[in-house]
């Protein structure tokens, strides 16, 4: 599992959820989102470092390990992928600039090359916690930021991670938007796709 | 036409001095404005729900005053935000969605024409559930030193019937920020983006 890369990996987690009823109505076909968990070693854990270059190499890594697992979860082709979301809890002896190293200046390259597109920002977040915190990846249309039926979020736990010196990391990717979207705004067969926001 | 019906609001500020590396001379604040509202739509499947979005506004207004008011009072302080919802369990995630609109309305009037999109998330869950709520520069969402989130959340809500609406500001960069990337200087402000 961690041949050749520098992410010292413990262990890994794929959640896949499909809606199938919401409020008593069907939804066919089912609203799937799926999230690909990696809990690793933090390098720098314990003290502080300036420079959180190992960091940037090991969320790049992760970009495309955990999507690769997270479209395979969701069982579509990687291109038909509608939207995505990024997030990071930091173990109790790191900080939030770890989770940010991880998550913002290479982890977005592999992610858009596996799913083919994305022209969006990937929506993110990030924290400091304990074993079990939960993480909330918010989610976003992949090609355009302001479709609003795609605005969501998936709320991802592992109950013994990130230990002190742990970083959890999570990419997830849907099939579609909310289950039951109508509150209007932008729809997905509106979007051209150039910008990254319509 | 709703009436919104408010029976909580709870207001969190955080000042945070250092983590680990040098203390900061000015702290970075991370304040939230938490509303409690009665879900007119709880426990059955209502179609025609995007009305309710008009109801919000004034709430969404009055909470970007309040927190703004609670970083000090002087919007120019305000560097990023977000927004977020928590649905009882008699409603459906669509309710949460009603929040965008007037969140977003209620923030960028307040701040003066913020230009980027108000960065969100939004879940069902029963009263004492945690949000995310994810945070992202006010007029260039690539500015990489103010992508943060908050973690917000109340003991007693949302009941069933209630929705938790949530207001997320920051004052600026992350404490420690040095991950490279556009810097707040270097905004040109006119897309949104960069």
């Amino acid at each position: 599992m961690n041949a050749g890369l520098m992410a010292k990996i413990r262990k890994i987690a794929t959640f896949m959820e499909e809606t199938r009823n919401e409020m008593g109505r069907t939804i066919d076909p089912p609203t799937r989102r799926a999230a690909a968990v990696a809990v690793i070693e933090n390098p720098y854990a314990g003290k502080y470092v300036e420079d959180l270059s190992l960091l940037m190499v090991i969320g790049e890594e992760l970009g495309e390990l955990l999507t690769t697992r997270a479209v395979a979860a969701l069982g579509i082709p990687a291109s038909s992928v509608e939207s995505y979301g990024k997030a990071a809890a930091v173990g109790e002896d790191g900080e939030i600039e770890h989770a940010a190293a991880i998550l913002h200046p290479k982890l977005g390259a592999p992610v858009r090359r596996v799913l083919g597109k994305g022209a969006a920002l990937i929506p993110s977040s990030k924290k400091c916690g304990g074993m079990g915190v939960l993480l909330d990846v918010p989610l976003g249309h992949k090609d355009a930021a302001f479709v609003r039926s795609h605005f969501d979020g998936m709320e991802v736990r592992i109950n013994d991670a990130p230990r002190a010196n742990e970083i959890v990391v999570v990419v997830a990717v849907t099939n579609s938007g909310r289950p039951l979207a109508r509150v209007g705004g932008l729809t997905k067969d509106q979007i051209k796709g150039e910008d990254g926001l319509r | 036409m709703h009436e919104v019906r408010v029976r909580k609001r709870v207001t969190v500020v955080e000042e945070i001095f250092h983590e680990g590396g040098p203390v900061s001379s000015v702290p970075l604040k991370r304040a939230a404005l938490l509303a409690v509202i009665h879900n007119p739509f709880a426990g059955a499947y209502v179609a025609e729900i995007a009305g309710f979005m008009d109801d919000l506004k004034p709430l969404g207004l009055e909470m970007a005053r309040t927190l703004v008011a609670a970083l000090g009072g002087d919007p120019k302080i305000v560097e990023a935000y977000g927004k977020g919802a928590i649905v009882g369990a008699a409603g459906e995630l669509e309710h949460g969605a009603l929040w965008h609109v007037p969140g977003g309305y209620g923030m960028r009037e307040i701040l003066g024409g913020a230009k980027a999109i108000v960065a969100s998330t939004k879940k069902v869950g029963g009263p004492g559930t945690r949000l995310d709520v994810p945070i992202t520069h006010i007029n260039a969402s690539y500015v990489r030193s103010h992508f943060d989130s908050m973690e917000v959340g109340l003991a007693d809500a949302p009941r069933a019937d209630e929705i938790l609406l949530a207001l997320v500001m920051t004052t600026g960069p992350r404490v420690h920020a040095r991950v490279g990337g556009l810097r707040a200087a270097e905004i040109q402000g006119e897309d949104g983006l960069r």
